[in-house]
């Protein structure tokens, strides 16, 4: 089962303050992935807030083709954070040329498009990235989005992290999810490693999905470009989070009731059944079939964290006002927030959702059977 | 028999027949059960003479002839008269002397019941006990990385949806405006399929509605039963079980004009509305309902004069196309209930089948499809119907789904699966295949018959009288003799046990798949098959 480990906190802090927390949950990863997604960023970044910043693994050949892609379209480098390895990787990691952190400034023909059209047309810039580079593996492209970067590899987190050089002062975020994976049922592929992203939503996802195929062909049938690639059963989560608020405008609140839905019996009883029970039907293909705990973050940087109706994977929350973090398992929490009142530690179970908004001050607890107020 | 150059080309032996009557005269009492109970009288009381030769010792006196007689019993050979192997014989026998035994090798009957030009027509199902169904298997079982479920403890979610779901995108629009959406009914996975008052015995049909009613009202059930093409009892149109009815409407239009007449005093929605273009065990035929079984009781609930066949045409013959026939239905008959019950059309699974879920995809009013695959039964048709016209339902529904995915409508335009299900028994693996196939419901009719009325048909063409109204059973005969035969009470107790045995067993089969929380539509991957062609054909893992 993977670990998971989300914090936020209203100071910038290094990324391995959340693998520190995943290597304590250590028994409960393999090696076969670890994947960071930083946002609200702080250091060199700090700067650039709206400038989208591409996050990836490159060959020297795929950089090239990036250049070229990217010139092409009038995108010039602002910034760029280039990892270029020591020459012996960790055991299991596979050697690359280049892990690449790039921000961008905007095309100058791109300023008078909505923010709609430019979030679309990021969307767009990624998934042919991502698909030049599919076929000799020379573009392995995460996100491409403003605030956001993303790292991910094969190997041991904190192996990974010494080999990158993960403690570098420029790399600090206050908001971070970090998972380090149990390979499961498919084969060690890096675009399956946690978390996923897409135009601002991450989540990742601990235990399998076991609904996942019909939620796949549900997500891909929708025609939403964004919605591909599925090389982890957990991706379709984060597009879940996805559909549900940008496409049908909803709250945090209906992610959760759309993908653990009342039974049919305690949508009787709900004040709000007749409404709820709409959405159930109608969105009947999401419904997850867990055990699954999901931490994700929203785009205005609201941390997360919902179970699945049968509540068969562990997950806390806890912190004090201005930190809060999310994991897997309470002793990640006690790593890497150990000054806090534990007795207002919380872990949510079937009916509930916790999240953190970007204010950092309480835990907000909502229960499938409240009224609908959103979280965020 | 004359003795020499007279033989009737179809004159047959009892060795020509595909049943032959095992008799053993040690054993019988000649108590007379036995032919009394034979539906089609194929035993008669035999009285055999019989020669013993006396040879005495010596040459004193000459061998004579010593002639006695024995009774018992002495199976005709008549096409009309041959033993149709139901062994009901058998059941009454006190002594266990008499069953009848499957011919070893391919009757000769089967060239001589055409008699006077006409085929032969029977009920029952398609004769051919293979089934693709029974060969898939369920390979994704959770283990250890994702634990299984427990099958007794863990709390199911096995409902399934009727009715034209909306997609998500017009939800807000619906709540907002507090607008209509269409009917959506949410209801146990498996059906009852549309078995007429007719075809079936009254107490057949009140086995069934008395046990539908107990599923619902005592176990919490929501089982949905299709009335078939011959109307509803009057009683049940006015009673408040009529919402577990689906109510069907063919092309012989029988008993509409009391269901209409009855809808001003209906106290309850029905279910929802079936229109049936089509049946799988006789694709492009329409029902038949054979003058032996149409007494008063029936011409009067479907409004016919008694005593005459009710071959219903192969059309709606009111409407020539398509969008008249499934566009102006389906809004006529949501229109008559305001719009407040679910209408699908039904037809049999059929190499064409797109064309019409294509158009069904383009008519919001449309509740859904059945198909019904070429193993469905019938209470009459056309042998050569039954056991050479029609499509797999396995492929059909495959395609069907895929073809809604692809249109991004696998949600809203729900797939009822028929044909066969079960038909070896396995109801609930072969239920669940179908709906991990894409199907969001099954509909079974002849394994009801057979566990909770006891019929006896089978593939190997046994019995299957069901169409001349002899039914030894008395589930599909109209003759108060044989109707009595059968006890409601007990037919509803089978009906019962039939849905709480396949409840626990479908449990037993998405428990190892880690599903819990909603019905498996779609979930191929959980689906393998050791036939690399049907794999592929079906889209899912081939398996050996």
């Amino acid at each position: 089962m993977c670990r998971l480990f989300a914090v936020t906190s209203d100071e910038p802090f290094s990324p391995m303050v959340a693998l520190r927390a995943i290597d304590v949950m250590k028994e409960g990863h393999d090696g076969s992935g670890v994947g960071l997604y930083l946002t609200d960023l702080g250091s060199d970044f700090e700067q650039f807030k709206g400038e989208p910043i591409l996050s990836g693994i490159f060959s020297n050949e795929g950089l090239k083709a990036l250049d070229r892609y990217m010139m092409d379209l009038d995108f010039m480098v602002k910034y760029k954070l280039s990892i270029r390895p020591a020459k012996n990787p960790p055991p299991g990691t596979p050697r690359r040329d280049n892990y690449v952190i790039r921000v961008y400034e905007y095309p100058p023909d791109w300023e008078s498009l909505t923010t709609e059209e430019i979030q679309h047309r990021l969307l767009l810039c990624r998934l042919q990235l991502r698909k030049m580079g599919e076929a000799d593996e020379s573009m392995m492209v995460f996100s491409f989005w403003p605030d956001a970067i993303m790292i991910k590899e094969v190997g041991d987190p904190m192996a990974v992290a010494e080999y990158l050089g993960l403690n570098r002062k420029e790399l600090q975020a206050r908001t971070m999810l970090a998972q380090g994976r149990q390979n499961t049922n498919y084969a060690i592929n890096i675009y399956a490693c946690h978390p996923f992203f897409i135009q601002g939503f991450a989540t990742m996802t601990n235990g399998e999905n076991t609904a996942f195929v019909p939620i796949r062909e549900f997500l891909m049938s929708r025609n939403y470009p964004g919605y591909t690639g599925y090389q982890s059963d957990s991706e379709v989560f984060t597009h879940i989070l996805h559909y549900t608020r940008k496409n049908l405008g909803l709250g945090l609140d209906m992610y959760k009731h759309i993908i653990t839905p009342l039974k049919d019996e305690e949508l009787v009883r709900h004040p709000d059944g007749q409404r709820l029970r709409l959405w159930k039907q109608s969105c009947r293909p999401l419904i997850i079939d867990g055990p699954n705990c999901v931490i994700g973050c929203l785009p205005d940087k609201t941390l997360f964290m919902v179970q699945d109706s049968k509540k068969l994977r562990p997950g806390i929350v806890g912190g004090h006002p201005g930190m809060f973090a999310f994991s897997s398992e309470m002793c990640g929490l006690d790593a890497a927030i150990p000054a806090r009142d534990k007795s207002r530690d919380f872990q949510p179970m079937k009916y509930d959702t916790v999240a953190v908004g970007p204010d950092r001050k309480e835990v907000k607890r909502w229960s499938q059977w409240e009224g609908s107020i959103p979280l965020n | 028999m004359e003795p020499m150059g007279r033989l009737d080309p179809s004159e047959l032996s009892v060795k020509d027949l595909p049943w032959q009557i095992l008799w053993d005269k040690e054993k019988c009492s000649l108590c007379g059960r036995c032919t009394a109970a034979c539906p089609v009288r194929a035993i008669e009381l035999g009285v055999h003479r019989k020669r013993i030769l006396q040879i005495p010792v010596g040459l004193q006196e000459h061998p004579s002839n010593l002639f006695s007689l024995y009774h018992g019993i002495r199976q005709r050979t008549d096409p009309a008269h041959a033993c149709t192997g139901c062994a009901l014989c058998s059941l009454v026998c006190p002594n266990g002397a008499i069953v009848p035994i499957r011919s070893a090798e391919t009757d000769k009957l089967r060239f001589h019941v055409n008699a006077g030009g006409t085929p032969r027509r029977r009920g029952g199902r398609r004769n051919d006990p293979r089934s693709l169904l029974d060969e898939i298997k369920f390979i994704r079982i959770s283990m250890l990385t994702d634990p299984a479920l427990d099958a007794g403890r863990h709390e199911f979610e096995l409902r399934t949806l009727l009715g034209r779901v909306l997609p998500p995108e017009q939800i807000p629009t619906v709540i907002a405006q507090d607008g209509w959406a269409p009917p959506v009914r949410e209801i146990y996975p498996l059906i009852i399929g549309s078995m007429s008052f007719g075809a079936l015995s009254p107490n057949m049909w009140e086995g069934i509605q008395l046990g539908v009613a107990y599923l619902n009202e005592e176990m919490g059930m929501p089982v949905r039963v299709c009335t078939g093409e011959g109307g509803c009892p009057p009683r049940l149109l006015r009673s408040r079980f009529l919402k577990y009815v689906i109510l069907q409407i063919a092309s012989g239009y029988f008993g509409w004009d009391e269901i209409i007449h009855a809808l001003p005093d209906m106290k309850e929605d029905p279910c929802a509305v079936e229109i049936k273009y089509g049946q799988g065990a006789k694709p492009g035929d329409g029902g038949l309902l054979m003058w032996y079984k149409v007494n008063r009781l029936i011409a009067a609930i479907r409004g016919v004069p008694p005593g005459i066949s009710l071959p219903s045409p192969p059309t709606h013959q009111t409407k020539y196309s398509i969008e008249e026939a499934v566009a102006k239905m389906i809004q006529s008959m949501s229109m008559a209930w305001g719009f407040r019950v679910p209408v699908f059309p039904k037809i049999s699974a059929t190499s064409t089948t797109l064309a019409v879920l294509n158009n069904l995809t383009r008519n919001p009013y449309a509740g859904g499809l059945a198909l019904d695959g070429e193993d469905g039964g019938t209470g009459a048709a056309y042998n050569v119907s039954m056991d050479h016209m029609g499509h797999p339902i396995a492929s059909n529904v495959r395609d069907a789904y895929l073809n809604l995915v692809r249109l991004g409508k696998q949600n809203e335009l729900p797939l009822l699966a028929a044909g066969g299900i079960g038909k070896n028994g396995n109801l609930a693996a072969n239920a669940a295949a179908l709906i991990m196939l894409g199907a969001s419901g099954v509909q079974i009719g002849k394994y009801l018959m057979q566990a909770a009325a006891g019929c006896l048909g089978s593939e190997a063409d046994r019995c299957n009288i069901c169409n001349i109204g002899l039914c030894p059973k008395g589930i599909t005969s109209q003759d108060p003799r044989l109707d009595r035969r059968l006890d409601p009470e007990k037919v509803a107790e089978r009906l019962v046990d039939v849905y709480l045995s396949f409840d626990t067993e479908l449990k037993k089969i998405v428990a190892p798949l880690g599903r819990s929380t909603s019905l498996p539509i779609g979930m191929s991957d959980a689906l393998g098959i050791a036939d690399h062609p049907a794999a592929e054909r079906l889209g899912i893992r081939y398996v050996i």
